[in-house]
């Protein structure tokens, strides 16, 4: 056994697909938009500009808390967190500290285990930086349009112990937030973003006196591999009877390993205070539920219905649960008819990969009915068409003969062919047999 | 006509009944100001082009029968306030040349009621102050007498107001920014309810107590600029959706019966002189039948300490933006006065110190907003002095970091509260200079404090005396 126990806890930025910004009107959808064309004069940071929190945003945030089966403060506050960066048009970001809008949630892994959620709150983005050769000078460009764009923080306890944990927390969060509609959560796109916080204990259930963070991640494999490097580096370097220093690091694929990026000594002390031109957000009881009864059902407890309610085995059902589009599909497509059970409904989505998008729910029902439909053939008729082909094809009726099974299959698609329409294969493979023989 | 003599009322009135047009008039006011601005230097930019095209416009809709609030009325606007394509630079180097490409709520506000914008006024930088003199384009004069300073951080709108350059002037107020000046000057200023005016656009000083309000004549006047200004705005989540009475309707209303509380504290260390005044004017709001009761309040010194931590953690805060990476200058262009508060609120806010600075601070506030509601059972406003002082000598801020908070002592905790306060002057020192009276309400009872300043405006309407400039 190892004599270290890795010691895993994530912080997710998720970036909500609200169409307006978190504090102002701009359209929050930035991706491949000409630079600082979707800004104002708040989401620029000028003089005199303040934020309006934006309602629908908010309430998005509670449903993922709700999710993830959070405590919903019915007070809770924005924050600033100050600190300096050319990215951040205010030199703070509207955050939260102490009331965050989720607390104290959970999420539970296949294989039982629980991971604990610190918190859910909400926040702003940042605008990009981007550093770049202009006419053989070096410059650095900022485009505001993401600036103010809505972002759910997310962070677990440290409750994970290895790397394919993580990954699978990581899959059920973006599907979680996607079966709310509330976020694509492309991680190519960066509006999910990835930050694990990694350290080694000797004594597992307690925490040691350091922990390397890397930042901003985006590709749930680098994830993984971040994780299973610093494990063996940190390892490392207790080998040796070393600490590992508490810094912040980032992830290189190219090189395939973390590399330092500050130190516990540059640590910022982001001076949190309330936000004075936000009022406190107060939700009542009520406006909790009703959020809480707009919370569809998610893909744990879907599979295990589809399993029950289907008769279909875990592997369909989970296939079909992944994508909540393509479970309501498969769900609608069922409910249509009445002769062809569930079960080859979802065998023919799975096996065709269906695309929901393009096949509607009764196009895919023909096309199952087609496939099981027989054109009737008169028995005369058939006779025919088998004679013609042994005639054809004797050397191949020689080979089934000296016990060549393939041959036979070979016959019969001739045989088919020679009909030109969709009859019961096995009525023709009989009587192409009885012939032979 | 004299426009040393014209209120915004009246005014209105003679443009109506085309005494003079809106041209004539705003030409009187920019003759004034071409006169009296190198004595003054109330102004930081004189919009001379604007103000005429205002003007003109304000005649035709006048001619085609329009009838706006503020219709061809001229105005002064602290420099503060973000005005579209007109420079605004808080009276700080580092927006010298920031021209905002957006209007503030209350001058868009203004603007649709028809005023005419004769320029932005100078301000301490930032609103840092309470003299002008951390203006970073030089202090302005006080119209009384021009050795001595107008007061701040709405200095240079209460001196434009008190020289008769311009019909009326736009202020703010953190803690005193437009009651003090006002009082220095002998002029009206009102300070509303927090979140009573829309503080979109306004540069901000400290968020939680920012409130802009008006400087003018009379007190009619400042009730028909509030009109204009009051209400919510959806770019402002600090407003509220109170609704907005007619604040010109009950001005008259006489005011006996009405309970006006007096603390000693706020006595406690103000200029004899003062006291005196406003002594007197108590007399006169008894008089008109108010009852004048002693009441018990907290000290206004507790109100220093609050003050001054919560206003510069939110400077500290409020002033990070400005980093010259996407307009104006870098912060080498701040002021010292500017990076005292910046250095002082960082410290407040820092690990391990927020509970002992901040925290403590947002308590105390409590503490002080739940006295004044105490005191407002038994009474329907309070009176006290504005400033403990006459204005000061130009000079007196010199190595005075705390200068604006122990000038602005009397008004902090109705500011820390929220609260709604005027001025209106009540006599003048030996020496010739205004003295002033504030009468403070409860959030939202600026119907009551506007008809109580009325009531004694007009039993003794010193705005009828004017300084020799």
């Amino acid at each position: 056994m190892n004599k270290y126990t890795p010691i895993i806890g994530l912080e997710v930025h998720v970036e909500l697909k609200t169409k307006s910004k978190m504090f102002c009107g701009c359209s929050a959808f930035y991706f491949g938009e000409k630079p600082n064309t979707h800004t104002c004069p708040v989401c620029l940071g000028l003089p005199g500009a303040l934020p309006v929190p934006n309602k629908l945003a908010i309430e998005w945030c509670v449903k993922i808390a709700l999710a993830l089966h959070c405590k919903i403060n019915e007070y809770s506050k924005f924050d600033r967190k100050n600190y300096f960066y050319p990215d951040l048009a205010k030199g703070y970001q509207i955050s939260q500290y102490d009331l965050p809008f989720g607390e104290k949630g959970l999420v539970e892994l296949k294989s039982g285990k629980r991971i604990g959620i610190t918190r859910v709150h909400m926040e702003e983005d940042t605008g990009k930086l981007s550093h770049q050769e202009i006419d053989g000078k070096k410059v650095s460009l900022i485009d505001f349009n993401r600036s103010g764009v809505p972002l759910v923080e997310i962070v677990t306890e440290p409750d994970f112990d290895n790397a394919l944990d993580v990954k699978e927390y990581l899959e059920k969060l973006q599907q979680i937030v996607r079966y709310l509609d509330v976020a694509n959560a492309d991680m190519e796109k960066g509006e999910m973003r990835l930050e694990p916080n990694i350290s080694l204990t000797t004594t597992p259930g307690k925490l040691p006196n350091y922990k390397v963070e890397v930042k901003n991640i985006n590709s749930f494999k680098f994830v993984e591999k971040a994780i299973n490097f610093e494990l063996k580096r940190q390892e490392k370097i207790l080998e040796n009877g070393e600490m590992p220093t508490q810094e912040t690091r980032g992830w290189n694929e190219d090189k395939g390993r973390t590399f330092s990026q500050r130190s516990k000594e540059d640590a910022h002390d982001y001076r949190y205070f309330p936000e004075p031109d936000i009022p406190p957000i107060v939700m009542t009881k009520d406006e909790i539920s009703k959020l809480q009864e707009e919370v569809p059902e998610l893909p744990d407890k879907k599979l295990v219905r589809f399993e029950k309610e289907y008769n279909l085995p875990e592997y369909n059902a989970e296939i079909l649960t992944r994508d909540k589009l393509l479970a309501d599909y498969f769900e609608e497509t069922v409910k249509k008819v009445k002769d062809i059970d569930a079960k080859t409904i979802a065998n023919w989505i799975i096996n065709k990969k269906v695309d929901y998008e393009k096949v509607s729910s009764e196009e895919l029902l023909k096309q199952i009915t087609a496939s099981k439909q027989v054109a009737a053939i008169d028995e005369n008729e058939l006779h025919k068409f088998i004679n013609e082909v042994i005639k054809e094809n004797d050397k191949a009726v020689a080979d089934y003969k000296n016990g060549k099974e393939a041959s036979l299959m070979f016959l019969l698609g001739q045989t088919m062919k020679k009909i030109g329409k969709k009859v019961d294969t096995n009525r023709v493979l009989d009587a192409l047999k009885k012939k032979i023989s | 006509m004299d426009i040393k003599k014209l209120t915004i009322s009246q005014a209105k009135e003679d443009l109506k009944n085309k005494k003079y047009s809106s041209v004539e008039l705003t030409k009187a006011y920019l003759e004034r100001i071409k006169q009296l601005e190198p004595h003054v230097k109330a102004y930081m930019t004189v919009t001379e082009e604007e103000a005429l095209n205002n003007a003109k416009e304000a005649d035709n809709k006048i001619a085609a029968g329009e009838d706006l609030p503020l219709l061809g009325i001229p105005l002064s606007i602290k420099d503060n306030f973000s005005t579209k394509g007109i420079r605004t630079t808080a009276s700080s180097k580092v927006l010298d040349n920031y021209i905002p490409p957006y209007d503030a709520t209350v001058v868009e506000r203004l603007k649709n009621a028809g005023i005419v914008l004769l320029g932005k006024t100078n301000m301490d930088a930032w609103a840092h102050g309470s003299s002008t003199e951390t203006s970073d384009y030089g202090a302005s004069r006080n119209p009384w007498n021009t050795e001595h300073l107008p007061g701040g951080s709405s200095g240079g709108a209460a001196a434009s107001m008190a020289a008769d350059e311009t019909l009326g002037a736009i202020g703010s107020e953190t803690a005193g920014s437009i009651r003090q000046p006002a009082s220095w000057c002998g002029v009206v200023g009102l300070k509303p309810t927090y979140g009573r005016v829309s503080r979109y656009g306004v540069v901000a000083m400290g968020s939680s107590l920012d409130s802009p309000g008006p400087i003018t004549k009379t007190v009619e006047d400042s009730a028909l600029i509030l009109q204009v200004l009051a209400g919510q705005d959806p770019h402002d989540a600090t407003t509220g959706p109170n609704p907005v009475p007619d604040y010109t309707k009950n001005l008259a209303h006489d005011i006996k019966g009405m309970t006006i509380g007096v603390a000693d504290d706020y006595f406690e260390g103000v200029n004899p002189e003062v006291k005196a005044s406003v002594e007197d004017a108590l007399k006169t709001f008894e008089k008109l039948g108010a009852n004048v009761k002693t009441i018990n309040l907290f000290s206004p010194k507790y109100a220093i300490a609050v003050y001054t931590i919560l206003q510069r953690a939110e400077v500290s805060s409020n002033l990070a933006r400005y980093d010259g990476i996407r307009y104006g200058n870098d912060r080498s262009f701040l002021g010292d006065e500017a990076k005292r508060r910046v250095m002082l609120g960082t410290y407040t806010l820092s690990a391990g110190y927020y509970d002992q600075y901040y925290n403590k601070a947002l308590k105390v506030r409590t503490v002080i907003i739940e006295d004044f509601k105490r005191a407002f059972k038994d009474v329907d406003l309070i009176i006290s002095p504005t400033s403990p002082t006459t204005a000061l000598p130009v000079g007196a801020t010199e190595n005075q970091s705390m200068f604006g908070e122990l000038a602005d002592v009397l008004v902090e905790p109705s500011s820390i509260a929220g609260l709604c306060g005027i001025n209106v002057p009540c006599g003048f020192s030996k020496a010739g200079l205004p003295i002033g009276i504030q009468i403070i309400g409860p959030q939202f009872a600026e119907e009551t404090i506007l008809n109580a300043a009325y009531e004694y405006q007009t039993e003794n309407p010193l705005y009828l005396k004017k300084p020799n400039l």
